[in-house]
Parts: structure tokens; sequence; C-alpha cells
């Protein structure tokens, strides 16, 4: 399991500007290991967003997204105390779902 | 006339095969052309875009230099309305596609994330519209360091 998201959201002016840390890897499938063998693609495909259960965002991520992706993002009419939760799906189809509160 | 078995049976197989359907279709929501195109044109046709058009409109953040291709920290906003898709897209890293965002009434018409870059290129920002047409702005990024375990 992957470690868990770091993730702000900050309201002001009614908006949430929402920012994620994701822990992933995101291996480009360029990469040579020590055998000269290709490092496999592993990488976040799908992310997603909800404000209080309702989805709100989504976004499809190529390899070439940094390692350890970064996510920044504004949720129109977020307040302090909804709920934003942030889901991503790897090519391997593995997933993580994070929620934090917005202040 | 079919027994009653038999209208199970028949019904078992149409779910199996629903089942079996269903699942490339989830992986389909993955747009893997667009993600696989060598060049911009190609990555943009593959969502549905038409030709590419230069817009002020389009606002691409990044640096001027970057000191470490592995980590470029790249952003797209846009002020218009009727925007269906925002991208990113690096026009020489071997696979050019970088971010796809959905934009929709809940959100703002901008993004924020980080970006690996191979060399020194032209950065896109791509507005699709909901009629195809596809806005972009650019803007080059040297890079020091490259980002691709070179």
């Amino acid at each position: 399991m992957a470690d868990p998201m770091r993730i702000r959201a900050q309201a002001s002016g009614g908006k949430a500007t929402v920012r994620v840390l994701m822990s992933h890897e995101m291996e480009t499938g360029q990469r040579r290991d020590a055998a000269g063998k290709l490092v496999p693609a592993w990488f976040i495909q799908d992310v997603t967003a909800s404000l209080n259960g309702k989805p709100v965002m989504t976004a499809e991520w190529g390899p070439a997204v940094s390692k350890n992706p970064f996510l920044q993002f504004t949720i129109k009419g977020a307040k302090a105390g909804d709920k934003v939760s942030i889901t991503w799906k790897d090519n391997k189809g593995e997933t993580r779902t994070d929620e934090a509160t917005v202040s | 006339m079919s027994t009653r078995r038999e209208t199970l049976e028949q019904g078992a197989v149409l779910a199996g095969l629903l089942a079996a359907a269903g699942y490339p279709q989830y992986a389909l929501a993955f747009n893997k052309n667009a993600f696989e195109a060598k060049t911009v044109q190609e990555a943009i046709r593959a969502v549905g875009g038409s030709a590419l058009v230069e817009s002020k409109e389009v606002t691409l953040t990044g640096p001027d230099i970057a000191e470490n291709g592995a980590v470029v920290p790249l952003g797209v906003s846009t002020n218009l309305s009727g925007v269906r898709d925002l991208l990113i897209l690096v026009e020489k890293n071997p696979n050019v596609l970088v971010a796809m965002f959905k934009v929709n009434d809940a959100i703002d018409a901008s993004f924020m994330t980080r970006a690996k870059m191979g060399q020194s290129s032209d950065v896109f920002a791509v507005a699709i519209m909901n009629d195809g047409r596809a806005l972009f702005s650019k803007k080059e990024v040297k890079v020091t360091l490259g980002g691709c375990g070179g």
C-alpha cells in the first residue's frame, strides 16, 4: 500500500485552494536498470477529487508527471469544514484515497 | 419457448459478458493514444481537438530555466468559458502529453503540477474547447539537468 497523500485545503473568498502531494514512484518506462533492462512504467493514470462526496475534478496523467506528484487546483464554493477527498489510480490498478477538511 | 433454466443460463452468460466488457471499458477512460503521442499535433488530435491556434487567453506558468528536469513546476489556466480540457505538453519529451485536466463548473480552470523534462523544450498549455477548437500558449523552458534518469 502506498503512503498516504498530504492534502491541504484552504478556503478564501468563497473558493478553496487544494494542494496535494502524493507518494508515488512515477516510473516512466524509459529508464534502464543496472542490468540494462527497461524498468516497466508505473505511474498514476487517473486522479479524481470530490467535495463532500460529490465529484468535482478529474484528471488523466502520463508518466511525465514528476515522482511524488504535486497537484494544485481550486474548488469553487467550498468553505471551511467541507471534506475534500482525493483518489488516484495507477496503471497497475492500485488505488488510494485520502481525505482532508477545508480550513 | 425457453424453459426457466435456459433463461437463467442466458442471463448468467450475459452478466458474464457484461462483466468482461466492463473492465476494458473502464480502462478506456484513460486516453492511451493521447499519452503515447509523439508530437503535440498527434496528442491534440487524440483528445479530439482540431488545429492549434495561439491564444492569449490561455496561460502557462513555468520557470524560464529549470535546474532539475525531474521536477519542473508547470501550471495551466484560462479565463475562457466553454473549455473542456486543459492539457500540459512538453514538446521534446518521448511522449509529449504530461497531464490532462477536465474542466467543469465546480472548479477554477487553473491547475498546477510538476513535470519531468528530458531536455530544454517548448512547453505547451492547450485548452480544448467544447467545440473542439484547440487554443494554446507556449513557453520555452531551459533544463540544465535532464529528468529522465540521464
